[in-house]
This record gives structure tokens, C-alpha cells and sequence, in this order.
């Protein structure tokens, strides 16, 4: 499915989160948001979403206009920072809730559920944890089921907010290598929203740098670091080289 | 020599303290609970049963029990609604409406009562014209149940809030975002997050609710076998130096509470892996 984000704004009281985006996404693409605290990425990834609401521009996914359709009929599948599981579900609930919750008409029967439960838990590698809670998961495992249940209704687009933000730097390497992984293999469309250079440069097929409200370059990896578009490119590409340490500590 | 845990007090302070918060229970708690059964069978168990299946003290249990039973799911579904309105939305006026669901703790519940007789009663501002429909609110069943919500209203809004706000809004926008409409949303989410939270408004909602002497003995008018509640009915026969009867009345009425307290405890044995799990 692509995505066409056109001319894009919303403020918060006096602060504008974005001021006129304009993005466009083949079919298939992995594409990484990336930018500073405040730089409006995941504002603009929730508005894609349509958790949040643009008062400007307009948002099409397969050239069909979808930015005044409700979250629900989007068909797209969301991966939250902090995962934001059914904290009293177990996991294979979890992962049936976008199926459970269709009408009885469209919901496939009982059988159809538990095999499409077992086949994304293979997928996302945590076969036979089904009957776990999540508060008895790892931060890495609850990642990979909240993936899973986003991808349970076969969404059209997959986007991700800081996906890995809150996991330590060996598990963050591992899912980030899965979830290449997956894209590839079910070919949907994925934004990612991160604050980090490495992890967008090494995951995404293009990456839309944002600073305050604005594309500042939207570009392959490779292009972006030939040719950065402007004086913030350049130094944000390299502040991440020079000083991660320090910036690590900023973006927390 | 045995190594100490650097986090636990030394021995002799735990004892002090351990022996101080014994103590305390036993004298403020335990001794006059234990000394309204003594006294109610005192004269034995005949003489209990007696002043309970009286008329007078049935209709008080009855009407007790009704006004429970009218004013806490009245409480429930405006503390969930109202709640679900603080801790999940933002509007304006949000901490005024939370001061004044907090009002009926500051206010004294005679003055609630008050309040209800100025408005309803015969002299009242509406209570002509209610009287001109035969609509009877003081003195009568109405009064004593909107006096009993008026005092237990913030119990489960107050339970709820926090809870709500520590939960956030994430695992909505999941369920939203998975395909959820609106009311499942909040019966498959909102709701099981919230039910323990619930169940403890609604215990303390009950308690208060079968317990409130205050507001509702000004509304009452202490018709006996009427609008006599079980509170009342107690201070009616102590007043009456019938101290047997009294006490029997009392007993029961903290054996309801002892009740409400066991289910909950027996409910939270029961899905005690669950509220692990859940992160209770």
C-alpha cells in the first residue's frame, strides 16, 4: 500500500508540532522517521496513524483519502514504545484481539484463530509462550508479541514508534534484524519513528530527517550521508558519530 | 555474629513497633467489635434472634438493604463514567469537577442532610410542588437514598482516578488501533483493568452506604418500621436502654461489613494470579 502524507500541520497551543509534510511512500518500503526530541516524528507517525488528528493537509494510502477515517477502518497495525499489551490478557489474547473484536460475520472461527495465534508467534519467534501474561515476558519479548499483534489482521501498513526505544542495546540489535525480517518477508509498507541515526541507517530504505515540524531531507541512507541537504543534516548525521554518548544521555 | 538486612530496622525497634501497632488494633479496633457480640449475647442467643426478627428490626434491615442496593450501583456507574471522563480526557474545569466530587468528604453529613430537607422538605424550595404530585422525598424512602448517594458518592471516582491515570491511555489507542470500536474498547480494556480498583469503591461504597447514620438520620424522621435504617434503629433501641436489642441489631450490621470484607479477601485469594500477572 503507499502512503501519500500531503502538506501535513498541527499545533499544540502556540507550538507548531508540524508545519506543512509532505511525504511519499511506495508499496513495500521500510521507511524510518528520525529526528530530535520534539521534531514532531511521532506526531506525524500518530496522525498517519489517525490516533491524533491533522488540522491541515491531507493523508492517502493506496490513493484513497483516509484522513478523516476513524483509526479503526484504517487497516493499519501500530506498535507502541512502550508496548502497551492487555496487561490482564495472556499473550495469545493479545495477539487475537484485532480478530476477536470483528463482527461475527467477519470474525474467522475459533480453530482459524489459534493457528494464526501460533503462526505469528513462530513468526516473531516466541513459539509456546501463548499462555503467558506479559508482565512474565522480557522487555525484547514484549516487543515481539506487541508486533504481533499488529500484525495479526494482515494491516495494510505497519508503523512502529520508537520500537526499540526501550530495550537494552544487544536486544534492540536482535529485533531490529527481526523486523527487517519480517517487512521483507510480508512486503507491507513500515514507518518507524527513532531519535537514532545507526538504527534508522541500518534498518530503513529511506530515511525523513525532521526538525521542528519539517522534512529537512528525505533520502536513502547512502544519499544522506554523500549529499545531507542542508546545515542541520549535516551536523545531526554527525553529532550521532562524534558524540552518541552524550546524545544518548539527552534523548534519555 | 548473624548479618542484619541493612534495610530492616533493628530488632528491638521492630518489636516496639510490631507490639505499639497491636496494641493500637486491638484497643481501637478488634476490643469494640469484639465487645458488640459480647454484648448482644449477652443475654443469650434467643434474646439476639429475638430483637433481630422483630418487625421493626426487619423492616430496618430491609430498608438497609434497599438503600444499598439503589445507591451503590447509582455511585458505580456515575464513579466509572465520571472517572473514565477525569483520567482519560483533558477539558477544561477538569480539577473543579474533581473538587466537587470530593465535596460530600468535606461537608458533614448532617449538613448534607440539611441540604436535602431545605430543598425537599414540606417548607422547602421544591417541596410544594413536589407535594402538589404526592411525591414524598423527606421523611420517606427517596430522601434517605439520596442522602446515602450524597455521602458515598466519591468512593469509587476517588478509587478510580489514580488507577486510570497510572494506566494511561496507551492500551486503549492499542485496542482502537487493532480494530476495536468504542464500547469494546472499554468493556474488553478499560473495564478488566480496572475491576479490582472497582471492587474496593464499590466494598467501601457498600459499607458506607449500610453504615451512614448522619445524613440519613436527619432525611429519616425515625418512623420505626419506615424510614428507620439499621444505624437508626440502633440508636432508637439504645436510647430505649433496650441495650440487648441494641447490640443484636449492631452486631449484625458489622457482620454484614465482615461479609463484604471476607468476599473481597476470598476474591482476592481466588484470582491472586491473576492480579499478579496484572501488576497489582
Amino acid at each position: 500500500m503507499t502512503i501519500t502524507i500531503d502538506n501535513i500541520a498541527r499545533r499544540f497551543g502556540q507550538y507548531a508540532a508540524l508545519d506543512g509534510v509532505s511525504l511519499d511512500l511506495p508499496e513495500g518500503e521500510f521507511v524510518a522517521l528520525l529526528g530530535p526530541s520534539g521534531s514532531g516524528k511521532t506526531t506525524l507517525l500518530r496522525i498517519i496513524a489517525g490516533l491524533e488528528y491533522a488540522e491541515q493537509g491531507t493523508i492517502s494510502f493506496g490513493g484513497e483519502d483516509v484522513t478523516d477515517m476513524p483509526v479503526q477502518n484504517r487497516g493499519i497495525g501500530f506498535v507502541f514504545q512502550q508496548y502497551a499489551l492487555f496487561r490482564h490478557m495472556t499473550v495469545a489474547k493479545n495477539i487475537a484481539f484485532g480478530l476477536d473484536v470483528l463482527p461475527r460475520r467477519a470474525r474467522p472461527p475459533k480453530a482459524e484463530i489459534a493457528a494464526r495465534i501460533d503462526e505469528l508467534l513462530e513468526l516473531v519467534q516466541l513459539p509456546g509462550l501463548g499462555g503467558r501474561y506479559p508482565s512474565q515476558l522480557s522487555g525484547g519479548q514484549r516487543q515481539r508479541v506487541a508486533l504481533a499483534r499488529a500484525l495479526a489482521r494482515n494491516p495494510r501498513i505497519l508503523l512502529l514508534d520508537e520500537p526499540f526505544g526501550a530495550l537494552d542495546a544487544k536486544v534492540r540489535r536482535e529485533l531490529r534484524k527481526a523486523l527487517r525480517q519480517i517487512h521483507d518477508r510480508l512486503g507491507i509498507t513500515s514507518i518507524f519513528v527513532t531519535h537514532d541515526r545507526e538504527e534508522a541507517f541500518a534498518l530503513a530504505d529511506r530515511v525523513a530527517i525532521l526538525n521542528l515540524g519539517k522534512i529537512e531531507q528525505f533520502a536513502t541512507p547512502a544519499e544522506i550521508e554523500r549529499a545531507p541537504a542542508n546545515e542541520f543534516v549535516r551536523e545531526f548525521v554527525r553529532d550521532e558519530i562524534d558524540d552518541k554518548p552524550s546524545l544518548a544521555v539527552v534523548h534519555g | 555474629m548473624k548479618r542484619r538486612d541493612p534495610l530492616q530496622a533493628p530488632r528491638p525497634v521492630m518489636l516496639a513497633l510490631l507490639g505499639i501497632a497491636v496494641a493500637y488494633v486491638g484497643i481501637m479496633l478488634l476490643l469494640p467489635l469484639a465487645a458488640v457480640f459480647v454484648e448482644a449475647l449477652a443475654n443469650g442467643w434467643e434474646a439476639a434472634e429475638a430483637a433481630i426478627v422483630e418487625p421493626d428490626a426487619l423492616a430496618a434491615i430491609r430498608l438497609t438493604l434497599l438503600v444499598a442496593a439503589i445507591s451503590v450501583p447509582c455511585n458505580l456507574i456515575f464513579g466509572i463514567s465520571s472517572a473514565w471522563l477525569i483520567a482519560k480526557h483533558d477539558f477544561r474545569g477538569k480539577e473543579f469537577l474533581l473538587t466537587l466530587i470530593d465535596l460530600p468528604f468535606s461537608v458533614s453529613p448532617v449538613v448534607a442532610g440539611l441540604i436535602y430537607v431545605l430543598l425537599y422538605g414540606a417548607h422547602g424550595w421544591l417541596g410544594p410542588l413536589l407535594d402538589r404530585y404526592d411525591i414524598h422525598i423527606i421523611f420517606a424512602t427517596p430522601g434517605i437514598i439520596m442522602a446515602t448517594i450524597f455521602v458515598t458518592f466519591p468512593f469509587v471516582t476517588r478509587e478510580l482516578v489514580p488507577l486510570m491515570i497510572a494506566q494511561g491511555r496507551a492500551e486503549e489507542e492499542a485496542a482502537l488501533s487493532l480494530g476495536a470500536n468504542g464500547w469494546q474498547t472499554f468493556t474488553r480494556v478499560t473495564l478488566p483493568n480496572i475491576r479490582w480498583g472497582l471492587l474496593y469503591g464499590v466494598l467501601l461504597t457498600n459499607a458506607r452506604a449500610m453504615g451512614e447514620f448522619g445524613a440519613v438520620s436527619v432525611v429519616s424522621g425515625h418512623i420505626r418500621g419506615e424510614t428507620n435504617t439499621m444505624p437508626l434503629h440502633v440508636e432508637v433501641l439504645y436510647n430505649e436502654y433496650n441495650f440487648v436489642a441494641a447490640f443484636a441489631v449492631a452486631a449484625l450490621l458489622a457482620l454484614l461489613a465482615l461479609v463484604t470484607l471476607t468476599l473481597k479477601t476470598y476474591l482476592e485469594w481466588r484470582h491472586h494470579d491473576a492480579l499478579a500477572a496484572s501488576g497489582h
